[in-house]
């Protein structure tokens, strides 16, 4: 579906991005990760034919984007870091209208603008000034402009930015619900927001990739054993013994202990989850929670985004 | 329908829905209107209906060119400001269907507004006589002009990100297109004639006022829109690769 080589951008002197090299394959859901200023935008922005590299080789769909561009805009829906909308038209104008400029035909425009509402849960805000939505609103709407002509490739630069944790959950759900119909690229600096929608992940810093993966081949490339976070019901006296017995598993500690639960650490070389939970459940545990640790995606982002490009610079 | 027209419509649907059109349209019309009362219709001395019309032509211009600079501020610095020119750029549109819509929608606007002022020489008929052939072709040169003066505010909108920048550097190369002819003065032929040919007023508009269309007029104005739209275009392709 996309295919990068060397990709190069430069802002006068200043090299945006370095020789980046990645494939996206059709369908899949690929994270974009980086601090602010690593090169994430600018790289969305060429893959969005809204800027032109320097040097390299961007194919999409088999299409290049600088010898092809208008061809592959055709292909793409792009959501930028703002989203682009104009406060004074209705929802549904918009929508129409950003339809209309991809290129789909007038007669299906309704149905296409209809049916990206109802995926983004815009509905009942189809005839309300854009001006007047609350920031939750207008995301949705600057992802339903990139998906209402049905692209192949959904470029969202930090689609969750500025939301409230209400929100980049419903956001997450509606990039989820993606999955299937169209390849997405999502951008963002938190691993774990992104780690729960996508399938992988590439991490750049200072303009160059650093790492790709998924989130646990990238915790096993830094030697990070990971971590989970069990929750049985009290009370559990034998469950540490239960889940130390667990092939793999370094080290479990209790974490913190009430009259409800009992909330494990356990670290393990490797992917331990569904035995973990076997084991307890066939003692006689009430399994309440498992899963990966929280501050372990945090440390292992902050570990891939100051480590140091590899090869030449 | 054409990209360029579905965008000239999205525009023209922004001018006539944001108070900033009609306030630009309001503000042009009263002075006009005084001026028209103060000097086309209110001196001492009498008038033939022919002067008083060229009189009301030759202050139109004049707004008519401020009118298209404040107009066309918007057009590309506005949305580079807000971010809203990546929807456009983004899409399958050729630039210089971006260009070409929204000069559209402005030149539209701006033509309402001139035909919203033919009240005035329709005044001159309670008390003179109106030759509807001056009055056409002034409203002609009124809008070749306006044309022109909008596609050089479309450049420079296109060339910064404020407004204010815009609207300064588009009103500085338009004087300097009006002014042109002070060079012709002091300087020999054949440069002087070029520098006479260049003057977007003093040269090919008074004809017009004179209810007088000639082709080599007219030829100029389209150029002057032609090549102003050419160069805005090619400014947009160059940000891509900045």
């Amino acid at each position: 579906m996309i295919e990068v080589r060397e990709l190069t951008k430069y802002y006068g002197e200043r090299p945006a991005i370095r020789n980046l090299s990645f494939d996206i394959q059709a369908g899949e859901i690929v994270g974009f990760l980086g601090l602010n200023g690593a090169g994430k935008s600018t790289t969305l922005k060429i893959l969005g034919c809204v800027l032109l590299p320097s040097s390299g080789q961007v194919r999409v769909d088999g299409l290049e984007v600088t010898s092809q561009p208008h061809e592959v805009r055709g292909k793409i829906g792009f959501l930028p870091d703002t989203a682009p909308l104009y406060n004074e038209m209705t929802v549904g104008g918009y929508l129409a209208f950003a339809a209309r400029l991809r290129g789909v035909a007038s007669r299906d425009t309704p149905a296409r603008v209809r049916e990206s509402e109802e995926k983004l849960g815009l509905s009942e805000v189809h005839d309300d000034l854009i001006g007047t939505l609350s920031y939750g609103f207008r995301q949705r709407v600057g992802v339903a402009q990139a998906l209402v002509h049905r692209p192949h490739l959904l470029i969202l630069d930090e689609p969750a930015a500025g939301l409230d944790p209400v929100q980049i959950v419903e956001m997450r759900g509606l990039i989820r619900g993606l999955r299937g119909d169209h390849t997405v690229l999502i951008s963002s600096h938190f691993l774990s927001e992104i780690s729960q929608t996508c399938d992988r992940l590439l991490v750049i810093q200072a303009g160059e990739i650093v790492a790709q993966g998924t989130e646990d081949e990238l915790a096993a490339s830094l030697g990070a054993p990971g971590e989970i976070e069990v929750a049985v019901r009290a009370p559990a006296p034998k469950a540490l013994d239960v889940v130390r017995q667990v092939s793999s598993v370094l080290d479990v500690r209790i974490a913190h202990a009430t009259n409800q639960e009992i909330v494990l650490k356990v670290r393990a070389r490797e992917e331990r989850r569904p035995e973990i939970a076997r084991a307890l459940i066939l003692t006689g545990h009430e399994l309440l929670r498992l899963d990966r640790s929280t501050s372990r995606l945090e440390s292992v982002f902050i570990e891939l985004a100051h480590r140091k490009p590899e090869g030449p610079s | 329908m054409n990209a360029a027209l579905l965008i000239a419509r999205r525009e023209l649907g922004t001018h006539l829905r944001t108070m900033s059109g009609y306030v630009i349209a309001a503000a042009v019309l009263l002075v006009e209107g005084i001026l028209f009362n103060a000097f086309a219709l209110g001196t001492q001395q009498d008038k033939h209906s022919a002067e008083v019309l060229s009189d009301f032509f030759y202050f139109s211009s004049g707004m008519t060119m401020t009118a298209a600079i404040f107009l066309s501020m918007r057009l590309l610095a506005e949305e580079r400001q807000t971010g809203t020119l990546v929807l456009l750029t983004s899409s399958p549109v050729r630039d210089r269907d971006i260009i070409l819509g929204k000069f559209i929608s402005a030149f539209l606007f701006l033509a309402l507004m001139i035909l919203a002022t033919a009240f005035m020489p329709a005044l001159i008929m309670v008390n003179g006589k109106l030759s509807f052939g001056q009055v056409a072709a002034g409203y002609l040169g009124l809008l070749l002009l306006g044309s022109s003066a909008l596609a050089i505010g479309t450049l420079g909108s296109a060339l910064v990100r404020s407004q204010l920048l815009a609207v300064i550097l588009s009103a500085a190369m338009l004087v300097a297109m009006i002014i042109v002819w002070l060079l012709a003065g002091v300087s020999e032929r054949p440069l002087n004639d070029v520098f006479m040919a260049l003057a977007l007023w003093g040269r090919h508009f008074p004809p017009f006022q004179a209810g007088v269309i000639n082709l080599r007029d007219v030829a100029y104005y389209i150029l002057v829109t032609y090549f102003a739209l050419f160069l805005a275009t090619r400014v947009l392709e160059a940000r891509r690769w900045q």
